[in-house]
């Protein structure tokens, strides 16, 4: 009996065991490659943030440091920048929330009758990609350039200034950020609308009538989640972009991307650039942190 | 009746425009691989086929768009791999530092890219090693993993335990229970996650501009070539790419489709 | 083709301090078969899981066929499960669910096989459906076909009739009965219905809260409970609060309420001291409140009818007796007394049909006439 006892409850104990040796299996290689080239990098990048210039030695020559100074530096010389980064960014989101909300409210709920259709309209909103975001963002440059048939048109009908332009423009930016990441809104967004069920709708609407009432007590709280990750999807990338700034701003649309990409490649300023990359990681997780928080959707993985 | 012509109208003609909104750009682009544009593809100047028919006409654009699908495909297998073994570890087995684990998979999700970049360069330069293209097969599996383990997830979360448990139940060893029953069931949640990696991956620009030293993918060498003139090759392989999607995934929705039809009889 | 005994040896289950099974020892021989009736939750489907090894006990040993296979894993054991949820494979036909076991065993004539096995359960038609397009009844038989065909030592089967109408249940009761006479395999049939544990089963156990209560042919169990759970869990009974006064000629006298009601001593747990005296409400007879007990039976009342309810069959009366509580008698639609709420009556029964049980003071999930003939009798006491 007490033998029993011990060996019954040995074999649970090793079963324990291997279970949770099988999870470390599955888990080890993939988190391990992050651990080499997610965390390792982002340590390094803390650690080259704090170096210093070599007085005098060649352009680009750093040492080791603890130059606080680089994130003051950084901060006050680029303050612009970062407000214009999280400024178009949020714009961005809540302009494609605006438009992908209902595209996807269309595309999950009106078509789930029609399964065919419903899956080329999901394609098609995926389907760009595979153009190239690059491509796609020079053609609006071309599209929306001062001596196209747009521009022209719009200048005849007197919707648009004589002098004004559409291209090199805080608009234009925005307008390149919300279309590059509307994908990113849409596809969580549909995903949690999917999947909602209509008998709930319609029994909001037994309960208070009105369309625009149970839209905001009933369908919007069940796809909050689609809606936090797609804000987060569209506003994280986006306050990091400088394709968008590069291609449809000028000097005056310059977001802390293209400063970090300058001193990267054309200065070749390290220090300010890890400063730069540290200060956005930690503002942006700390805002993601926050909003995660607020929604009250935490388990966001 | 008021709200009923907005849902029924109103939101369609919505849809519709941002639809008009999403394609705009790609008709543009489509219409100027028809260009007869030599060197500049700014200017509408005659319609031709010539650019299509030789497609590698620009030597650079076929280089750079297989070098996109190269990478492409080994960051999408190798991220798959990962993802889903991690997505499987983490809905069926409890382990300690599980919290851990969800931080380190949602971060590379919260970071933008420049700062993704930017870190892994600063690594390769202090680690010495040349940017090229297995650097940027490094970095996108990097990036893809976290979405892979998104999406596997769901799918792992909806599958029912017992059906594994009835496999073993029936002689399949762990692994004949892994290979003949959960696998073909996570298959569609697998795929979608690899064609997800496949799409960042080919269309990722900022990590793979910081950490490609002199390969060119095919979005880098559009964006390089944007100061001197984009070759209308590009715009045909843009387009190219588009289409062959768009023809694969809707082929595959209708045989879906046909399937299910057939099924219901 | 025969199946082998199983045996369960001190076997114990916890979740965190929670025991599902408590140190549970029990053997069903070959080629029986053997329901397991209980409650829900009271560990039915953690004893099975244990059985087919898909749980590992807290302690305890498990043999088959005199085999212990406390520590082989789920699929190297002769045992198959027909699931609670059926849990058929939703990508694989009917026919590939069916053979799967012995695919993965590396059989010969496989889909011969498979297919007898549909035969079996009636199904051959449906071989090439997925399960998604079966009905309730139809996955739960290719359920069955599917561990049938492995021919185990042992077939587990957990509430395999708990999704379907009543109907089509009786129908899978007697089919079900007719396989096993059949395939001639150990059977061990999980179910919260009492009905179909006693119609379908050589030996039934009646479980709770971790336990098994009590064993034995249906017959047997219905006749003779040996707990107040049993009691009510299996039928019902009138539980009567007494104590035991004297012995005679193996008689228990039994003072309840004042009134010496007799026992059979070979039919009593204990033989002194507080018992409950149990009486099926079919075994009781009602007399008018004015006739003479018939000649060695057992009498009670007067009492007051406090419910009639007619059956068909049969006509439930509910009378209230002082110092007893509320008694249930089941009388046939024959003759007799036909009382009416209100009207003052005499219940009279056989000595040979009461037994006596120790009250655990375990909640019985009865009408409660225990505790409220307890709670009166104590009332009732100078
Ligand atoms: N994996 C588990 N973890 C914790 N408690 C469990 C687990 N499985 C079962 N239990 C508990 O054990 C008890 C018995 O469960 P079960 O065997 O499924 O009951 P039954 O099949 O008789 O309805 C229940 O109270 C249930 O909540
Ligand atoms: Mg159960």
């Amino acid at each position: 009996m007490t033998a029993a006892l011990v060996v019954g409850h040995g074999t649970e104990v090793a079963g324990a065991r291997r279970r949770s040796r099988t999870a470390w299996l599955l888990l080890a290689p993939g988190l391990l490659y992050l651990f080499v080239f997610f965390v390792a990098p982002v340590a390094v990048l803390l650690l080259t943030s704090l170096f210093e210039r070599v007085p005098g030695g060649p352009v680009g020559a750093t040492r080791p440091a603890f130059a606080v100074s680089n994130y003051v530096d950084a901060v006050v010389t680029y303050a612009p920048q970062f407000g214009r980064s999280f400024l178009y960014a949020f714009i961005a989101t809540v302009l494609a929330l605006a438009i992908g909300y209902p595209l996807a409210y269309v595309i999950g709920v009106r078509c789930r009758t029609r399964p065919l259709l419903q899956g080329v309209l999901l394609v098609l909103v995926i389907a760009p990609f595979f153009t190239s975001f690059i491509l796609r963002t020079i053609a609006w440059k071309q599209i929306l350039a001062d001596d196209s048939v747009v521009v022209s048109v719009l200048k005849t009908v007197s919707l648009l200034p004589d002098d004004a332009r559409l291209t090199a423009t805080p608009v234009a930016v925005v307008a390149g950020l919300t279309y590059n990441f509307l994908p990113f809104m849409t596809l969580p967004v549909y995903a949690s609308l999917e999947r909602l069920d209509l008998r709930l709708v319609e029994a909001g609407g037994d309960l208070y009538a009105t369309p625009i009432s149970t839209f905001r007590h009933v369908t919007l709280p069940l796809t909050m989640p689609g809606i936090v990750s797609g804000s987060l999807l569209t506003f994280i990338p986006a306050a990091g972009d400088y394709v968008n700034s590069a291609l449809l701003g000028n000097a005056g649309t310059s977001m802390v991307g293209n400063v970090i990409d300058s001193r990267f490649f054309r200065v070749v300023d390290y220090p300010t650039a890890a400063a730069l990359s540290v200060i956005l990681m930690a503002a942006v997780l700390l805002l993601v942190a926050w909003y995660v928080r607020r929604s009250g959707t935490e388990d966001l993985l | 009746m008021k709200r009923l012509s907005f849902g029924r109208y109103l939101l369609p003609v919505y849809a519709a425009l941002a639809f008009l909104y999403l394609l705009t750009p790609i008709a543009y682009t489509f219409a100027f691989s028809f260009n007869d544009a030599g060197r500049s593809n700014l200017v509408w100047r005659g319609f031709t086929f010539t650019n299509w028919q030789n497609p590698c006409g620009a030597p650079a654009v076929c280089e750079s768009v297989v070098n996109s699908l190269q990478i492409g495909v080994l960051a999408t297998v190798i991220s798959t791999v990962l993802g889903t073994m991690i997505a499987i570890a983490l809905v069926r087995y409890r382990f300690r530092l599980r919290a851990g684990a969800n931080l380190l998979l949602f971060l590379p999700m919260a970071t933008p890219e420049v700062v993704l970049g930017a870190a892994l360069l600063a690594q390769f330069l202090n680690l010495r090693v040349n940017p090229g293209f297995a650097t940027i097969v490094i970095a996108h599996v990097m990036f893809c993993i976290s979405f892979v383990v998104v999406t596997v997830k769901a799918r792992v979360a909806s599958l029912d335990p017992r059906l594994e448990e009835a496999a073993a139940d029936l002689y399949a060893s762990p692994r004949a229970a892994f290979w003949r029953v959960t696998f073909p069931l996570l298959l569609p949640g697998i795929a979608a996650a690899a064609l997800l990696a496949f799409s960042l991956s080919f269309d990722d620009f900022i990590i793979t501009n910081f950490n490609s030293g002199n390969t060119d993918t095919f979005p880098k060498f559009v964006y390089v070539s944007a100061t001197r003139g984009i070759p209308a090759q590009a715009n045909v392989m843009g387009s190219a790419m588009f289409l062959i999607a768009l023809i694969i995934v809707v082929t595959g929705q209708v045989l879906a489709a046909r399937r299910r039809r057939a099924a219901a009889t | 083709m025969s199946g082998r005994d199983l045996e369960l040896v001190s076997v114990t289950k916890r979740f965190g301090d929670f025991t599902a099974v408590d140190d549970l020892s029990l053997t069903m021989p070959s080629g029986s078969f053997f329901a397991l009736l209980g409650p829900s939750g009271c560990g039915k489907t953690t004893m099975l899981r244990i059985i087919a090894g898909l749980e590992s006990p807290s302690a305890g040993r498990v043999f088959i066929g005199g085999e212990d296979i406390t520590a082989t894993r789920a699929h190297q054991r002769p045992v198959n499960t027909v699931f609670q949820s059926y849990a058929l494979f939703p990508h694989l036909d009917v026919i590939e669910n069916v053979a799967f076991g012995l695919r993965r065993r590396r059989e010969k004539h496989v889909v011969e096989r498979a297919m007898a096995a549909l035969d079996l359960v009636e199904l051959r038609h449906l071989a090439g459906r997925k399960p998604a397009q079966l009905s309730g009844g139809q996955q739960q038989r290719v359920a069955l076909a599917r561990a049938l065909v492995n021919n185990p030592a042992v077939l587990l089967l957990d509430e395999p009739l708990g999704a379907l109408d009543l109907k089509l249940r009786r129908q899978m009761q007697v089919e079900l009965k007719r396989i096993q006479d059949e395939v001639g395999l150990t059977f061990v049939h999980v179910t919260h219905d009492q009905e179909e544990a006693m119609t379908m089963a050589d030996t039934v156990a009646v479980m709770n809260a971790g336990r098994i209560e009590q064993m034995g042919a249906p017959q047997e169990l219905y006749d003779l409970p040996r707990t107040p759970f049993v009691a009510n869990f299996l039928g019902r009974s009138n539980l009567l609060a007494g104590t035991v006064t004297d012995e005679h000629g193996g008689l228990l006298g039994v003072d309840v309420a004042g009134t010496r009601v007799q026992v059979p001593a070979d039919r009593a747990v204990a033989r002194s001291g507080a018992v409950l005296v149990g009486v099926r409400p079919e075994k009781v007879i009602l007399l008018g409140a004015d006739d003479p007990a018939p000649p060695g039976a057992t009498a009670l009342g007067p009492g007051t009818v406090a419910d009639v309810s007619f059956a068909g069959v049969s006509t439930e009366y509910l009378v209230d007796v002082p110092g007893a509580g509320r008694m249930s008698v089941f009388a046939q639609n024959l003759t007799g007394v036909s009382a009416t709420p209100g009207g003052t009556v005499r219940l009279a029964w056989s000595p040979q049909h009461a037994f006596a049980l120790v009250d655990d003071g375990a909640p019985d999930d009865g009408t409660g006439e225990a505790v409220e003939a307890a709670e009166l009798s104590e009332a009732a006491a100078p």
